[in-house]
């Protein structure tokens, strides 16, 4: 009996020892953390997607050398994320750490990776902080600074000649940003602003009331996921929709508008990407997406597809020789290679200088609901958090 | 009557023991820092879930809040070296001074209640203060707070040091469980666990319960809010998802699942239940590749499907928890 | 004073929803001294449920009624398969034992119905809003929701206080032995209340179901708002729970509706944006502290066994 528990301990300790040991081998090793579980999965399915289709694109080699990547969920959680991105670094010795879809989960994450000077490409996630004071050489962003979409919008109401707007938002990093970022641009009156539970209360009626009693011109808002879903569904409920107009970032997406449907018809949004840019890195990325998934990818996606190609082109340039850090980071500062979204430039601190477009939602060929680009609200913007970063380069 | 150390219970103990003194010569010698960091978080939480035995198992108190005391420690930490004060000697002092006065305020409002109100009247205090972090914008709301030193001793006391600070969490972990034994088995825990199975018996024989079971409480806080400085120290980062009652839930998770009211329970328990989290989606990828081939890294995305029924089949089959079961092996 | 109405509407209807939970939750423990988390999981599967039948039969009120006896049945299979054997154990074996449950649950939607949550869309007769007083219109649906909720809870009076059944399990909540041996099918009785307690739960999902995304994890939120409710109310008591409910809901909306510019008053409006989301968040939960303070028993104790 004795031995047999003896034995059993033994064989418990041993699934530990077994855990991953870290191997030299000739690979690029790529960790991707976003969410796989839980009901923003649904983002990360998308992300994961478009890498995969990223790396088929590329033939899964980086400078000759074969890709290996490693997804890890975060669970939505900080303390997870940062807990799958240390095992990234530490145990299975990534080149790149990619993903990030939230800000907090980023935050909680930058510091061992870029402490043990390894890259980090978010392709979502974009916190003032690190645009800002927390900016790092070994940090890059294939998406925005939180704040770039909604001054686009802010900018957007100023050309539409909207006197007073209503902002809601949830209260967590990015939900901050946002409406800090509208208010940088929005030249007219702010009547309200409410920042509500996340993640959690999903029932809007108690704004929704507060909105009708104001009486502004407009409403923004932002709702990433499933939240987007329930408050387009409850503005049309509550008799809103028709009533006051709503203006979004981030809001509506291909991810979201399946459940949407109707609802997002004429709602605008801004965005610095839409699935029916004209240039060619984009028209093959969605066709080859739509091929396989059957869906219309997001722009969640085209960014992880934009991180792809950024991590390749860092590669390529110094041949395979993951050790030289400096020529890799001298590359990726040029932006060299064919973004889905067009050309654009990293200022100082390794966000992008790029355009936003103002998008709608219509009706494809085959009758699927879809986003268009309508036109260019601003030109080559930059993130206003730029000057306090120290780097300069 | 003589004591039969050599039980199946105390040798899956001891290998244990021994295995955690081991792992920063394991991570030395393969090179893979992150079982070390791994254990570190094990360790520190295993540490506030002997805390939260201390008053659940023995004394019949179930906290549903006692996450609360890892941020109230965590935080204390985070919010003086953001302010630029890095010595240890003056945060941890403060981590646990806040930890003890948070824990007497709550402790004296609700023992006065009993059961499930209990539980939930520990929870409302928990989520105050979570919803209080929540609301500090100047020490990050919900995106916490970077660490960007360890608390700072002096010589040659070194947490930045990862194997020194591995080591140190250990020590306090093996201190919080003996000392948990030792107030335990004196006069004071045998009031206190007289007190869980009949209070009313415990007070007719003079004992002024109420008092035993508050500074009872207190001691618990105070040991989780080190733990709380601890894990505020091993990760450098503090944020109000440390103080969730996800996070509470957790912690009486791994209680229950290592066994109550038993000396290494809480140990064994935090061992499991992390190690699983880890490990089982890794054995579903091995055990579902056969069959379904490249698909079974998305299989195992799901090992909460395992994990859900896995506690369910403990409950049932295991009284006192793992502990328990092992106990129960020596009778066949 | 239209919006303090309004307001007041919309913490009523929220009220009235946690109720519904609420009711459930506290029958169970009531009657079978059992804490059940994976009462939460009920009233998401009866979203999903709502949202797969209504697509089905593309018909609302239809739809809706049959993920209302789909929750019972799969309440009461639970019960019988793995609620039952955790009868008479401690209080923390149920909260392990359930909460495995809700992991289970939640990784069960998640295969059946995918990570991406549903829709239900609700008919033209519901979508619209109604002019209740000049100057205030309201939502058809929550009007309906109100409606329902507030049957439901008669209903529930009159089942628990005048009828057969009510004085079965008015008995064996008080004395469940007494009660078995009087000849009471004990087992069928529970059954009976769990699947009662499930459906409830399943039915303030469904409702729900049109406001909100069906998604996972939906049910967490409110399963602790639940708990706050009946232990505010008095465990056992449904009119506590009732009440409790009530007061959850008006309290948390009219938190969230005036703290704002409450704080305003005394702080920078910046301030106050910040402070007024993570204080109404608080508020039922400092509600819940001083009423235990004060009755450590909840606001409608149940005459101990």
């Amino acid at each position: 009996m004795l031995l047999r528990t003896v034995f059993a301990g033994a064989a418990v300790l041993s699934v530990f020892a077994a855990m991953p040991a870290p191997a030299q081998q000739k690979s690029v090793k790529i960790g991707f953390v976003s969410t796989f579980s839980g009901p923003t999965a649904v983002i990360g399915n998308d992300m994961r997607n478009s890498f995969e289709l990223a790396l088929d694109h590329i033939g899964r080699k980086m400078g000759g050398l074969p890709v290996e990547v490693i997804y890890e969920n975060d669970e939505q959680r900080p303390d997870v994320g940062r807990q799958k991105t240390e095992k990234l670094i530490q145990s299975d010795r990534v080149n790149f750490v990619v993903g990030y879809i939230w800000s907090n989960v980023l935050l909680a994450s930058l510091k061992p990776v870029v402490d043990s000077q390894t890259f980090l490409i978010s392709a979502n996630a974009g916190p003032s902080q690190i645009a800002g004071e927390l900016c790092s050489p070994f940090f890059f962003s294939t998406s925005w600074q939180n704040d770039q979409t909604p001054q686009a919008v802010g900018e957007y109401m100023n050309q539409k000649g909207v006197k007073s707007v209503y902002l809601i938002g949830p209260n967590y990093a990015a939900g901050k940003d946002m409406l800090t970022g509208v208010r940088a641009t929005y030249k007219g009156k702010i009547v309200g602003e409410d920042l509500t539970q996340w993640p959690g209360q999903l029932d809007f009626s108690t704004e929704l009331s507060k909105v009708r009693a104001a009486k502004p011109d407009a409403v923004f808002v932002f709702y990433p996921g499933a939240a987007g879903v329930q408050f387009l569904n409850q503005y049309a409920q509550s008799g809103l929709r028709g009533q006051i107009p709503l203006y979004t970032a981030f809001t509506i997406d291909s991810l979201s508008l399946p459940l949407q449907k109707d609802l997002a018809l004429g709602v605008p949004g801004a965005q610095h990407w839409v699935n029916d840019l004209p240039n060619e890195a984009n028209k093959k990325f969605v066709a080859d997406f739509r091929a396989k998934h059957k869906a219309y990818p997001s722009f969640y996606g085209a960014q992880s597809y934009d991180a792809a190609m950024l991590v390749n082109s860092a590669v390529t340039a110094v041949k395979g020789n993951l050790d030289n850090k400096d020529g890799m980071r001298n590359e990726m500062r040029k932006a060299n290679y064919a973004s889905v979204r067009g050309p654009y430039r990293y200022g100082n601190n390794h966000f992008p200088i790029q355009n936003f477009y103002l998008q709608d939602v219509v009706k494809d060929k085959e009758g699927n609901l879809t986003l268009q680009t309508v036109a260019t609200i601003v030109k080559d913007s930059q993130d206003q958090f730029h000057s306090r970063c120290p780097m300069k380069w | 009557m003589t004591t039969v150390w050599f039980t199946p219970r105390n040798v899956v103990v001891a290998i244990l023991l021994v295995f955690l003194a081991l792992v920063p010569v394991y991570s030395a010698l393969t090179g893979n820092a992150f079982l070390m960091t791994l254990f570190t978080r094990i360790l520190i939480l295993a540490m506030a879930a002997t805390s939260l035995n201390l008053i659940l198992g023995y004394g019949g108190m179930v906290s549903f809040g006692h996450a609360v005391y890892l941020g109230i420690g965590g935080y204390a930490i985070g919010i003086l070296a953001h302010e630029g004060v890095g010595s240890g000697f003056i945060q941890w002092p403060l981590a646990i001074g806040a930890s003890a006065l948070f824990a007497l305020g709550v402790g004296a409002l609700s023992l006065r209640t009993r059961g499930l109100y209990f539980i939930m009247i520990t929870l409302a205090f928990a989520q105050l203060v979570y919803y209080f972090g929540v609301g500090l914008d100047r020490y990050g709301a919900d995106d916490g707070l970077q660490l960007y030193r360890r608390s700072q001793f002096v010589d040659p006391i070194n947490m930045s040091n990862r194997t020194q600070f591995y080591y140190w969490c250990f020590a306090l972990l093996v201190a919080s469980i003996y000392l948990t034994w030792r107030i335990v088995n004196s006069r004071f825990g045998m009031v206190i666990q007289g007190s869980r199975s009949n209070d009313r018996r415990m007070q007719a024989i003079g004992f002024p319960t109420y008092r035993y079971r508050l500074v009872c409480f207190v001691i618990a806080g105070v040991m989780c809010g080190l733990a709380g400085a601890l894990l505020a120290n091993h990760t450098e980062f503090v944020s109000p998802a440390m103080m969730h009652w996800t996070r509470s839930g957790d912690l009486i998770v791994m209680v229950v699942l290592g066994g109550m009211a038993s000396t290494f329970g809480p140990l064994i328990g935090a061992v499991t239940l992390l190690v699983l989290e880890e490990t089982l989606p890794i054995l579903i990828k091995f055990a579902a590749t056969p069959f379904v081939g490249a698909a079974a890294s998305r299989a195992a995305e799901y090992w909460q499907i395992v994990m859900g029924p896995l506690f369910l089949l403990v409950v049932l089959f295991a009284r006192g928890g793992i502990n328990g079961l092992l106990e129960s092996l020596r009778r066949d | 004073m239209l919006l303090v109405l309004e307001q007041c509407l919309n913490g009523l209807q929220l009220g009235l929803l946690l109720f519904l939970v609420a009711a459930g939750l506290t029958l169970i423990f009531g009657i079978m001294d059992m804490v059940n988390l994976a009462h939460g999981s009920l009233y998401m599967i009866g979203a999903y449920f709502a949202a797969t039948f209504v697509a089905w039969t593309g018909d609302f009120v239809l739809g809706a009624a049959l993920a209302f006896g789909a929750t019972l049945l799969v309440g009461m299979l639970l019960e019988v398969i793995a609620i039952r054997p955790l009868y008479g154990r401690d209080h923390l074996d149920h909260v392990l034992g359930t909460f495995g449950l809700v992991l289970f649950f939640n990784e069960l939607v998640r295969i059946v119905w995918g990570p991406a949550g549903l829709r239900v869309p609700l008919p033209d007769w519901l979508n619209t809003s109604v002019q209740l007083l000049p100057g205030l219109s309201y939502p058809t649906y929550r009007i309906a929701i109100i409606v329902t909720a507030l049957a439901v809870a008669l209903l529930l009076y009159i089942l628990v206080m005048r009828t057969r059944l009510g004085m079965l399990i008015r008995a064996g909540a008080s004395n469940r032995e007494m009660a078995g041996a009087l000849g009471v099918n004990i087992k069928l009785l529970y059954t009976l209340v769990f699947g009662l307690g499930a459906a409830l739960a399943g039915l303030a999902g469904l409702m729900q179901a049109p406001i909100l995304t069906v998604q996972i994890g939906m049910g967490e939120n409110v399963l602790i708002l639940a708990f706050v409710i009946i232990i505010i109310g008095g465990i056992g008591s449904i009119r506590g729970a009732f009440v409790a409910a009530i007061m959850v809901g008006l309290i948390d909306t009219i938190g969230r509706a005036f703290l704002p510019d409450i704080l305003r008053l005394v702080m920078t409006s910046r301030g106050a944006a910040t402070v007024a989301p993570a204080l109404s968040s608080m508020m039922i939960y400092l509600v819940m502290a001083i009423v235990l303070v004060v009755r450590p028993q909840g606001l409608f104790p149940v005459a101990s066994k």
